[in-house]
């Protein structure tokens, strides 16, 4: 068992699905020479050579475009945008392109495609560069959106999304590249899309968050498990598919939940899971579900403010105690 | 934009308002705060103000007429708005006053959509398909701001809200109107009609009294016939809390398995509150001496016995805490504040004006106090304020000639002191005949929160005061 960071983890699932499917490659800015901004695609290109490992212009629409032509005469590209804030100006291929192809060519043409990088707030970078954009990507029909918390769940989900033949958003928080993980040796990881797991085991509170915010969840339930509260903290790890069986049987269980998540409250994924929950365990709720999410503001720059603005181990504990009328 | 009037609950109790008097008459200006009316409530007579700026366009009942609370009685609007929609009429059928008072409740809303004119520049009313007692309310909400109901429960922190929006009010968690719908979640309704608990039989434990799951399994496990917690009896537990709900004012005290079969066995035996009565005969020769002491020192220094007796109990419930308690059905509560409330006759009824933090007031301040607090209620002027957080009651029937009597504990209060009158009795003292006055005193305890030996002792540690009155200086 080693020890390996959401970066290499990353890594190994590249290399992997590379070595093992010679119509996947890699495409976008910096991936090659530089061995991508995060470091992500370290080696790849002494491997696998500038064909499958490709450097492309500042212009993430084009190589977006690129991508989808690829993926429609049967490659299976993975598409790197620096960040996701980047992706912003490719994302008419991403919507309107790739999400409906299947649809509008009449299944005659799959989208066996990946689009990834990092995703969220990291320190400092400001309003613009600081977005978490899952529930703006879940929104669309024709997406799978995969938001991994842990570089176990990282490798195995990648490599799923580098098999599946839907177009693929992965999102990779940007503040867990270093974060360190178990990865078992010479093992095959594939995690399928659209399943929950289970992080902490827990009887009083629910909660269900995603990415990073998973670890967040963590950390609150093990101080809580210090004053006898004990949470179950779901990783919901794809947020489109959503797995509502795993987050309606946490719930019935423990009849309280807190939905927490790295993005802005509004239309946000904790939204659709406080529907999903009011829908399917109405009769097993002994109190109203909370949401605990980035504050309602573009993402300030100082330092003090934006530590405000984030969703925090407080916030979430203050949300816990509520929900279980501690308070 | 007109605003509406509506009888507003300005009790925690009240129901309905007799209106006693208008203050403006139809096309007088008036401001938001100004009164508009004197409403007598089921406890006092208390002002109606303005929820809007403009001129008083159209009362709709008469001084004298009684409206339940939520109904329409009047109507606030620009100068030359037209107010018909409002007011209960199109303008080719003037109505009447005295013929609105025939509205029934949830009647308000509808008559926008039957009266509007063609031409009238009301908006569209709101449907919502809503339950006619909770209607009112809500409609008063939405014309008069936070008039008539409590502010909603709602968090200022984005870690904290609930994500139901703007008009996330309408939900569960928001209106806490008295007599409004039981609240409960509903995991605890489904337990509720698995275990076939009545809901209305529970005191919720949850935020603004909403039942929750522990509250069933409790209700679940009391055997048939138990009596439910204070709230069923109808006493206003949370209400009383107003005053003295602060953190640190008090301490809870979660019932050992001895308490728990007290509190059933003997509720079981004699009824909702099982009361038992102690009676102390008390010497106040000294008592007596120290008050004429002080009227010869002037008049200002004049105070009543039961002022004396009142400072007494303060002094001594500060030292008994279990006396000083609520039963609050799944805990008991021992108030480290002593608020006494002080039960005065009036003309058709009583009511029990109370001495906050009666403890640590001086005698001048108590006597003063007391004798305003009287006045105010027998002239119907308290406000909901002045009468509710008692924790603890004292009645005093003395200036009747009742020498002894017992007096009936208002829940949640555990406890009771009926005082008698002053009289000379001849008793023994060192062995002989001796003339002395004497006066008798009562407690009535809930046994379900005060033991027979708790109650003696703070009857003693009230005879020591009394007997000594200097030691209340100490």
């Amino acid at each position: 068992m080693a020890i390996v960071t959401f970066r290499d983890a990353l890594n190994q699932a590249l290399r992997e699905e590379m070595q093992n499917d010679d119509r996947v490659f890699l495409m976008g800015e910096e991936v090659a020479e530089y061995n991508g901004a995060y470091k992500v695609s370290r080696g790849l290109l002494d491997e696998f050579g500038p064909m499958r490992v490709v450097d492309t212009p500042i212009a993430e629409l084009g190589f977006a475009g690129i991508g989808v032509g690829a993926a429609m005469v049967g490659l299976r590209p993975v598409i790197e945008f620096m960040t996701w804030n980047f992706a912003l100006l490719a994302i008419d291929q991403v919507v309107n392109a790739a999400a409906k192809m299947l649809y509008m060519s009449n299944g005659q043409f799959k989208m066996p495609m990946v689009f990834r990088g990092p995703n969220g707030a990291a320190l400092q970078l400001s309003a613009q560069h600081s977005q978490a954009w899952e529930s703006w990507l879940a929104h669309i029909p024709g997406l799978k959106v995969v938001t991994p918390a842990t570089p176990y769940d990282a490798k195995g989900l990648l490599k799923s999304a580098i098999r599946d033949d839907n177009p693929v958003v992965f999102l990779e928080g940007e503040m867990l590249y270093n974060t360190k993980g178990e990865i078992p040796d010479g093992e095959e990881i594939l995690i399928p899309l659209g399943t929950a797991e289970r992080k902490r085991e827990g009887e009083h509170c629910s909660i269900i968050a995603h990415g990073k915010t998973v670890l967040l969840a963590i950390q609150v339930a093990d101080t809580l498990a210090k004053e006898g509260i004990s949470i179950d903290v779901i990783d919901l790890r794809t947020v489109r598919p959503m797995d509502v069986d795993a987050i309606a049987e946490s719930v019935k269980k423990t009849n309280r939940a807190v939905v927490v998540e790295e993005g802005w409250e509004v239309c946000g994924i904790g939204a659709q899971v406080v529907d999903y929950i009011q829908r399917e365990c109405f009769d097993y709720l002994d109190a109203p579900v909370l949401r605990v999410h980035q504050a309602d503001v573009p993402m300030p720059y100082a330092k003090n403010l934006e530590r405000a603005a984030k969703p925090d181990a407080q916030k979430v504990t203050a949300a816990v105690r509520k929900v279980l009328y501690k308070e | 934009m007109a605003t509406k009037v509506v009888m507003e609950a300005l009790s925690p109790t009240m129901e309905e308002g007799r209106l006693v008097k208008w203050n403006k008459n139809e096309g007088d200006a008036v401001k938001s705060g100004e009164s508009l009316a004197e409403v007598e409530t089921d406890k006092a007579i208390m002002e109606l103000v303005a929820r809007g700026d403009g001129v008083l366009r159209k009362r709709l009942i008469n001084e004298g007429d009684t409206a339940p609370v939520g109904q329409l009685i009047a109507v606030i609007g620009a100068a030359d708005e037209n107010i018909d929609a409002l007011a209960g009429g199109g303008a080719a059928a003037p109505q009447a006053p005295a013929a609105a008072q025939e509205v029934e409740p949830g009647a308000a809303e509808q008559l926008p959509q039957e009266g509007a004119a063609p031409a009238s520049p009301a908006p569209p009313a709101q449907e919502r398909p809503r339950d006619a007692r909770t209607s009112v309310p809500d409609d008063a909400a939405q014309s008069q701001g936070e008039a008539s109901t409590p502010p909603q429960e709602r968090d200022r922190t984005g870690a904290e809200r609930t994500s139901t929006g703007s008009q996330g009010a309408t939900l569960a968690i928001g209106s806490s109107e008295p007599g409004d719908r039981v609240r409960s979640s509903p995991l605890a309704r489904k337990l509720a009609s698995e275990r076939g608990v009545e809901l209305g039989t529970v005191q919720g434990s949850g935020p603004g009294g909403r039942i929750v799951k522990k509250d069933i399994e409790e209700a679940a496990t009391r055997p048939k016939g138990a009596p439910a917690p204070a709230a069923a009896q109808g006493a206003p537990a949370p209400v009383a809390a107003r005053r003295i709900s602060a953190e640190g004012d008090y301490q809870d005290i979660p019932l050992t398995q001895i308490r728990k079969t007290i509190a059933r066995r003997l509720a079981e035996s004699i009824g909702p509150v099982p009361t038992f009565y102690l009676t102390a005969e008390l010497d106040v020769e000294r008592v007596a001496e120290m008050r004429d002491s002080m009227i010869e020192l002037g008049a200002e220094y004049k105070v009543s016995f039961n002022d004396i007796v009142l400072k007494a109990v303060a002094t001594a419930l500060q030292q008994h805490p279990e006396v000083n308690a609520h039963w609050l059905g799944d805990k008991m509560r021992y108030f480290n504040r002593v608020h006494i409330g002080m039960a005065v006759a009036v003309e058709d009824g009583l009511i029990t004006p109370v001495i906050f933090d009666a403890d640590t007031k001086g005698l001048a301040d108590i006597s003063r106090e007391s004798r305003e607090l009287a006045k105010r209620a027998r002239d119907r002027k308290l406000k909901p304020d002045e009468y509710t957080g008692a924790t603890f009651s004292v009645s005093n029937l003395g200036m009747f000639g009742i020498e002894h009597f017992t007096a009936i504990i208002n829940p949640p209060e555990a406890a009771i002191l009926a005082v008698g009158g002053v009289e000379e009795r001849v008793v023994a003292v060192d062995g002989a005949p001796a003339v002395r006055k004497r006066m008798n005193v009562t407690l009535s305890c809930d046994h379900r929160v005060i033991d027979g030996a708790t109650g003696a002792k703070f009857l003693q540690t009230l005879r020591r005061l009394i007997e000594n009155p200097l030691m209340l200086v100490y």
